[in-house]
């Protein structure tokens, strides 16, 4: 059998690891073992190694041969390939695509519902507390109560003065 | 100003002095979390600068946290290799961190329960860790830590993907929640493979912590998450716990029934291990690991009367390669190694007599069934 990562010599370490109720499987020769960190039980995880391999597949068809290349950082995914790793926190709009299924089979889910940073919970509460003032706002207005519009306007501007400086770095 | 790292940490005997719930069996609690900052690439990508200016902001940012306070903060090319594979030893950092030079850096609380890895894999991954069986605790700390340093930082986070990391494996909640377990008894009963496989089958791995591949050296085994998003941090840390728990359980089990089914293969067992520790002139660190796990599961079940744990527990820090190096000023080859570890083992073991044929004590003399919930 051959090692499924370099494709030439013969694969001498094999591996099984069952997550939730799927089974994945590597064989790897002596060298890519090492090179992908396999001695070093403690950093290495086998869903890392499938990515490296499965992703770079599924992003090759995603791309239909074209290579799609960050925006931001420059990053490729031919180095993606190589390393099972993405170059900057934009990557995951670059590659969204062909990430998508992947997540899907790596996690629980696709959609975060743990921790969400004191900024962002912050910027979510006065995004929804806008579009409340302004479902008000239209009403108010068909309703030509315009001494009510005026203060919906007001509250409106400052919610979204607010809002632009949460969202704002610090 | 270079700090000596081995001046900073605790000595290994108090290091094993630290007890936890269910030290028995769980050795340490820790949990990780993966950060980044928005506005840079992630480190494996990043060029040399950039990796230093981001090394730039994060240190200050963490050094200022109350916690961090007396911190050992240092860049990894102002710390030697040894001082590195002292910090690997301990646990404290992953071989990938040891192996960085310029941009990455290590800060290390005063304490040693709070640890930040800057420039790893991710800008920042920040470990809590305690003895025992503390998963909530650890989980606490260090959910502190982030809140208090996502004030000074802005982190790379999308409402949709939650918090992005250089590897699509950390996305999400970038935590990973681990307990480090001795399981002799599962071993020796070889029952290990299938509790493995039903832990698997959890979505949870488990790996030996010490050796290559999957020999789990010293029958240390670590079962931490694999799954990183879809599912809430507490979650993750609970089914952990539940896990865990019952490991311990099966531990228990498989000690008793051991002892009841097959007494002359665990004494045996033991009293080898304490025969070739206390007589050897030449061991290697992987003997020395799977012997002294032996001698610990013979304290626990009471053929050493009076010994304890923290003997094993400080000699499983002390004869690992860098430690050892550590107490010799000239450069030791493994072969000099093997010989000094061996003096080392013997001399700890002077006082500690033979183990006793029969213990008088029940076998499990503070049976360590973990409370149901």
């Amino acid at each position: 059998m051959l090692c499924c990562i370099c494709k030439e010599k013969e694969a001498s370490v094999h591996l099984t690891q069952i997550v939730g109720d799927k089974m994945q499987k590597v064989d790897l020769c002596e060298e890519c073992a090492k090179t992908k960190g396999i001695n070093d039980p403690a950093g290495f995880s086998l869903a890392d190694l499938l990515l490296g391999l499965g992703a770079s597949q599924e992003i090759d068809q995603a791309a239909g041969g074209a290579e799609v290349k960050c925006a931001r950082c420059g990053f490729t995914q031919s180095d993606f390939k190589k390393s099972g790793r993405l170059g900057c926190p934009d990557c995951y709009e670059t590659f969204a695509e062909a990430l998508g299924g992947l997540l899907k089979t790596m996690h629980k889910g696709t959609r975060h519902v743990g921790k969400v940073p004191e900024s962002f919970r912050q910027s979510r509460d006065l995004s929804d507390r806008l579009k409340l003032l302004q479902k008000r706002l239209t009403k108010a207005v068909e309703a030509e109560d315009f001494e009510e519009a005026a203060v919906l306007r007001d509250e409106i501007k400052q919610t979204s003065a607010r809002l632009s400086s949460a969202t704002a770095p610090g | 100003m270079t700090m000596d790292i081995h001046e900073f940490l605790t000595s290994p005997a108090e290091t094993a002095r630290r007890k936890g719930p269910h030290g028995r069996i769980v050795m340490s609690s820790r949990v990780r979390l993966a950060r980044n900052l928005r506005d840079a690439s992630f480190p494996g990508w990043a060029k040399k600068a950039e990796r230093v200016r981001v090394f730039e902001l994060i240190r200050p940012a963490v050094e200022e946290l109350p916690e961090m306070k007396g911190a050992f903060s240092q860049a990894m090319d102002s710390l030697s290799t040894l001082d590195k594979q002292i910090l690997v030893e301990r646990h404290l950092i992953s071989r990938e961190h040891a192996a960085k030079s310029a941009g990455s850096g290590i800060i290390v609380n005063r304490d040693e329960t709070l640890c930040f890895m800057i420039n790893e894999e991710d800008h920042i991954r920040m470990q809590a860790l305690r003895p025992g069986l503390q998963l909530r605790q650890v989980w606490t700390t260090i959910d502190r830590a982030d809140s208090a340093l996502e004030k000074r930082l802005q982190f790379a986070f999308n409402p949709e993907l939650g918090y992005l990391t250089a590897c699509p494996t950390n996305l999400g909640t970038g935590i990973r929640v681990s307990a480090m377990l001795h399981l002799p008894g599962l071993v020796l009963a070889e029952q290990i493979n299938p509790i493995i496989q039903s832990v698997n089958k959890l979505g949870l791995a488990v790996r030996g912590l010490y050796g290559e591949g999957t020999e789990a050296l010293g029958n240390v085994f670590q079962v931490s998450n694999q799954m990183t998003l879809g599912e809430t941090e507490s979650a993750i840390v609970e089914r952990l716990e539940k896990v865990v728990s019952q490991i311990i359980e099966h531990e228990e089990n498989a000690r008793t029934v051991l002892i009841e089914k097959k007494p002359k293969m665990v004494f045996n067992h033991i009293g080898r291990a304490y025969g070739i520790l206390a007589n050897a002139h030449s061991i290697s660190s992987k003997e020395t690991m799977n012997l002294l796990s032996l001698m610990r599961l013979g304290i626990d079940v009471g053929v050493f009367p009076g010994v304890d744990r923290a003997l094993v527990d400080e000699l499983f820090i002390l004869t690992q390669p860098a430690h050892l190096q550590k107490q010799h000023s000239e450069k030791l080859t493994a072969e000099e190694r093997d010989l000094l570890r061996a003096d080392m083992v013997r001399e700890r073991l002077r006082h500690v007599s033979r183990p006793i044929a029969k213990p008088s004590t029940p076998a499990s003399p503070e049976l360590d069934k973990p409370e149901k919930q």
